[in-house]
């Protein structure tokens, strides 16, 4: 029988390594799956890669990973916010390495990654810094930029729920960029709110097929009063 | 000249969103714009982190974190609407699905070209977001803003000296002093303050304008 469940956060960061490339789903702290984070936080792994949008919010989840100084480089579209001061502070030091991507361009690489493309020409940064350097080509008129795929030995996400075989349904905005991140790790790992039997997910209504998620951890809501509010 | 307040340009920008257009609102000064939407227009608000057919900011002790807009505000979500993830949000972005996109902006060059992402001082950290997808994505993009800095330089300009967003890819500016068409051919006024004379509008601006069709005499 196949379960992809395993019963805590710990188990279910075992083996991310150091030196691994890690995304982390969330749009600020929308389906930023903190539990996982503070279980890769107590596991030890360092000198990490991280494909999140942000570069963490305040004191907790990516913020407090690094904070933590677990962090090498980080690929992201949006790193300065009001309260980034953990990226902010590691900036500055030289400590952090930045990868500045536009956000529809993370989104295109991640999804390149995890469809098996070699490679995407987008019209986004054409002309622009972020694209200085970089191949180009004119394709029926239009100006566009050569850019690869983003792959990840790890993904770390948060859905609302999934059943043993890994299907996975999301919740409102915190969808977000969890069902690209799965698709583009080799080892998805997923929190999430509530297990439901196999069958018990309409099949027309999962979002991420269990084929891209390799375990799967139930952490109970932290804020049920929210998750229910309509 | 009588200058237009920022809820005034919001109004301003609001009148000319169509019935059934779909709509990005940047962060800042375009979602402002939200608020004066008429009643009877039925429009779709898509906000870039993953949802079509944004409503209103939720009621007080309302908020649900998991439904928040581009700004990371709690917002709600209007019967009809949807949820869907990153690389379809910017499908619908790059993939030129929406109308209209209004963005603030740092400057905007007389040919189109926008700077609002990055101001190029050494020491800022620099920050993109989804404004490159947005600024060349949408079938038309509107710039909301200021025609002048604080110290009374033109924001429209020859050349941009900051960073660019994109190229040639504003259509429209809407300021509290003017109202901008942007072409191959330049800049031509469509609308401007009450008062205000073209060539004073030139003086301000120190860029070629053209008159456009609302202002030729006859």
């Amino acid at each position: 029988m196949i379960d992809k469940g395993v019963p805590t956060p710990a188990a279910a960061v075992a083996g991310i390594f150091h030196g691994a490339s890690v995304m982390i789903g969330g749009f600020g702290t929308a389906g930023m799956p903190d539990q996982l984070i503070d279980a890769l936080i107590d596991q030890g792994a360092g000198d990490l890669t991280i494909i999140n949008n942000n570069a963490g919010n305040g004191e907790t989840g990516l913020a407090a990973l690094i904070a933590a100084g677990r962090v090498r480089k980080i690929i992201c579209s949006f790193p300065r916010q009001s309260d980034s001061h953990h990226f902010d502070a590691r900036y500055r030091a030289g400590d952090i390495e930045l990868e500045l991507v536009p956000q529809g361009n993370l989104a295109a690489r991640i999804h390149a990654a995890g469809s098996g493309l070699g490679a995407i020409f987008t019209p986004t940064g054409f002309g622009t810094l972020l694209a200085e350097g970089k191949e180009t080509r004119e394709i029926d008129g239009k100006n566009y930029v050569l850019e690869y795929p983003i792959h990840a030995d790890f993904a770390l996400i948060k859905a609302e729920a999934a059943d043993r075989w890994g299907n996975l349904v999301y919740r409102k905005t915190a969808r977000n960029f969890g069902p690209i991140m799965a698709m583009a790790a080799k080892c998805t790992i997923a929190q999430v709110a509530r297990i439901a039997p196999l069958g018990g997910i309409d099949p027309e209504t999962i979002v991420t097929p269990g084929i891209f998620v390799q375990r799967i951890v139930h952490i109970a809501s932290a804020a049920p009063s929210a998750a229910q509010a309509a | 000249m009588q200058r237009l307040n920022r809820e005034q340009m919001a109004r301003r920008v609001a009148q000319d969103i169509p019935e059934g257009a779909y709509v990005n609102l940047g962060i800042g000064l375009p979602t402002l714009v939200a608020n004066f939407l008429p009643a009877e227009r039925e429009i779709f608000l898509q906000s870039e982190n993953g949802l079509l057919g944004m409503g209103p900011a939720p009621a007080p002790g309302a908020e649900d974190p998991d439904l928040i807009n581009a700004g990371k505000q709690p917002v709600t979500l209007l019967p009809g609407g949807s949820f869907f993830h990153h690389a379809d949000s910017f499908a619908m972005m790059r993939g030129g699905h929406i109308d209209i996109c209004v963005l603030g902006a740092f400057q905007v060059s007389t040919r189109g070209d926008l700077a609002n992402w990055h101001t190029g001082a050494p020491y800022a950290i620099p920050a993109v977001g989804g404004a490159m997808d947005l600024a060349i994505g949408a079938k038309r993009t509107f710039v909301m803003m200021e025609l002048l800095t604080k110290t009374g330089e033109s924001k429209l300009v020859d050349q941009c000296t900051y960073p660019i967003t994109g190229m040639a890819c504003v259509s429209r500016i809407y300021s509290d002093i003017a109202i901008f068409d942007i072409g191959p051919q330049g800049a031509s006024v469509v609308e401007m303050a009450e008062g205000l004379t073209l060539d004073e509008l030139r003086a301000l601006t120190g860029v070629p304008l053209i008159a456009g069709a609302a202002l030729q005499p006859g």
